[in-house]
């Protein structure tokens, strides 16, 4: 036990760059040993790693798919054996196949769903085991404005977002009495590869007039994974310049 | 798995865990309800837990259903180690 809270790590998916990157950084700077999971590039999760250990923190580059459901568990049994239980947890892996509705064909509606929801599903299924016995648990799902408001073209990306905050809503409710958060953050326009192309439509609408920044929506996960948010549970909180007040 | 694990271990492993999930100690017992325990479904999902935690067995939602008594569970994780 440290700082009011079990021994254990964090594991951030998706987090070899963008949001993710910013939260894993954010997490070690908490001190949290860190997993960096990664799918497809490796370079960029251990350029997160190594940035991590630059600043005296503890962190491990970590390859899965998260939507492969037979890889959630090598995933978090490599953490367990390097790092120690996966106390906090952040669902940040996420992929867009935008199209029209009528255009989105069944391969790029499951791939959304797959990898943005019910990979989140899984990995918290597999993280509660431990959280549950150990009466300690921080679980964050990176949702996103476009599950609360619509934006044309993102029918897959806005139903797997909307999801996950249904599913945190609901897992939130039932782990509370075991001292286990389980919150959201809805980013808006955020600057990251994943939003290019979208900012000149949407910069318009935000009142703060400005893209936020990875560190930014990073920062409120922060709060979210604390000792002190213990009581906070179950909600969403947005951050998008004020975009959809 | 060892073959060593007596009935008796687990009986007294599930009244430890009972005991951990807020049961008065004097209401536990081979055939106390968990229901008159305020045992509830997220403890009985954590009494499964420490069971495959502990001798590696899995209890699955479906073998959990109509497991009413710690004499039931004990049962049921017997009959899986067997």
């Amino acid at each position: 036990m440290s700082n009011g809270r079990p021994e254990g790590c964090a594991l951030v998916t998706g987090a070899s760059r963008g949001i993710g990157a910013a939260i894993a950084r954010t997490l070690a700077q908490d001190g949290w040993p860190v997993g960096v999971n990664y799918r497809q590039d490796r370079e960029g999760a251990e350029r997160v790693v190594k940035e991590i250990e630059d600043a005296g923190g503890r962190a491990l580059a970590v390859q899965a798919d998260v939507s492969e459901p037979d890889q959630v568990d090598g995933l978090f049994g490599r953490l367990e054996d390097e790092l120690g239980p996966v106390l906090v947890l952040v669902n940040n892996a996420g992929v867009r196949a935008d199209n029209l509705s009528t255009q989105i064909d069944d391969d790029e509606w499951e791939r959304v769903i797959d990898t943005n929801l019910s990979a989140a599903f899984r990995t918290t299924r597999r993280a509660l085991k431990r959280m549950i016995r150990l009466r300690y648990g921080r679980i964050v799902n990176v949702s996103s404005i476009v599950g609360q408001r619509a934006n044309p073209g993102q029918a897959n990306y806005a139903a797997s977002k909307a999801g996950l905050v249904a599913l945190t809503k609901t897992v939130a409710a039932e782990v509370a009495r075991r001292e286990v958060t389980v919150n959201a953050v809805a980013p808006g326009l955020v600057e990251t590869e994943m939003t290019e192309g979208l900012e000149d439509k949407w910069l318009e609408a935000v009142p703060a007039r400005r893209a936020g920044t990875p560190e930014e929506v990073a920062a409120c996960v922060r709060f979210l994974t604390s000792p002190e948010a213990g009581y906070v549970t179950g909600t969403c909180l947005t951050v998008d310049g004020g975009l959809s007040a | 798995m060892p073959t060593t694990i007596t009935r008796e271990q687990i009986e007294q492993r599930v009244f430890t865990a009972l005991e951990e999930f807020g049961a008065e100690p004097d209401q536990i017992g081979p055939d106390a309800e968990f229901e008159a325990m305020d045992v509830d479904s997220l403890d009985l999902v954590e009494l499964a837990q420490i069971v495959e935690d502990e001798y590696g067995v899995q209890l699955k939602g479906e073998d959990m259903e109509g497991v009413k008594t710690v004499r039931q569970a004990v049962d049921l994780v017997m009959s899986k180690l067997s």
